[in-house]
């Protein structure tokens, strides 16, 4: 399983991201976002960070990166796409997932270890999850509040595509408590917390994001 | 002067764009000026919300064309349409 890590100018966890998926057995593909080129790869990390600067809005100079043209043809196309964090925001901005992103309502950077509920194990990227799994992932935003307007928020509801929701506290103001969701399709997937912090034990508060990239690879191996 | 601006003489069409975000929306930029202005002696200020200005210059008369442009360039980049509203007003030559 090949799984390419976009860079833009300004990402800060691609490093890691890419480390996140050598762990779980897959091969790690670096892309570079001026490059319209996804060099073969079975599916795409757009990591966290303060792409561009974080310039006009998170994730809006971005979306018009050459490379997340073929992002979003490859997304149309079912190619699992996983926006952590600033690529959350990029996700939004490019309409690939609904809603958008805000500054923090209590108008702090965050950066805690965050109790979640998975609440879709039905997209490649958390299928290796138990149904309502409760885990533990490290937040960091200033800009995490989800919103959509209500039509919206009641369909992502009504058709499952929470894939994850904050328990205990609500760190950022998203509405419904949300911290990821999916498309219809299910293989985009944006989500605030970091599971790509969270894989190994020397490190943050322990491996529950793991299973983000080892559901891919495990399916790569069933496949 | 810049080696870009354009030369003397030269038309210029000035456009500027003001994005706000949309009013159910929390603006917790605006929030905290609202917080600062009664420490600072301001009493009796109510709301404050804070948006962008964008003043935009394309070469040419101001005409429909150059107005329709700078309409899709706020609605696909320098707006977001899911949480911010945005005008577009012809400016004078200044």
């Amino acid at each position: 399983m090949r799984i390419g890590v976009v860079t833009f100018p300004g990402s800060l966890d691609d490093g890691d991201a890419a480390r996140a998926v050598r762990l779980a057995g897959g091969e790690a593909v670096g892309l570079w976002h001026a490059d319209a080129d996804l060099k073969g790869v079975d599916a795409v990390v757009l990591p966290g960070g303060f792409s561009y600067g974080d310039y006009l809005r998170c994730g809006a100079i971005s979306r018009f990166a050459p490379v997340m043209t073929e992002v979003v043809a490859a997304a149309g196309r079912g190619m699992p796409v996983l926006g952590i964090c600033n690529g959350f925001q990029i996700l939004c901005e490019s309409h690939l997932l609904p809603g958008a992103l805000t500054r923090n309502d209590h108008r702090t950077f965050v950066c805690r270890d965050q109790r979640l509920r998975i609440e879709s194990n039905r997209t490649p990227w958390t299928s290796s999850y138990a149904a309502n799994a409760e885990v533990t992932i490290v937040i960091k935003n200033g800009e995490g509040g989800f919103i959509a307007d209500e039509p919206t928020l009641e369909r992502l509801e009504g058709e499952g595509r929470v894939v994850a929701r904050y328990l205990d506290v609500n760190p950022n103001g998203s509405l419904h408590d949300i911290a990821g969701i999916a498309n219809e399709r299910g293989n985009v997937v944006g989500l605030m917390p970091h599971p790509e912090h969270a894989v190994e034990e020397l490190t943050g508060a322990g491996t529950d994001g793991l299973a983000f990239f080892t559901g891919l690879t495990a399916l790569a191996a069933a496949g | 002067m810049r080696p870009d601006a354009a030369p003397k003489g030269s038309t210029v069409a000035r456009y500027v764009v003001d994005v706000m975000p949309k009013r159910e929306i929390l603006d917790p930029q605006g929030k905290a000026v609202l917080g600062a202005l009664p420490r600072l002696g301001f009493d009796g200020v109510s709301e404050v919300r804070q948006g962008k200005r964008f003043e935009i210059e394309l070469d040419g008369e101001a005409d429909e064309q150059h107005l329709a442009d700078v309409r899709r360039m706020a609605e696909t980049l320098l707006a977001n349409p899911v949480i911010e509203d945005y005008t577009v007003t012809s400016a004078e030559p200044s």
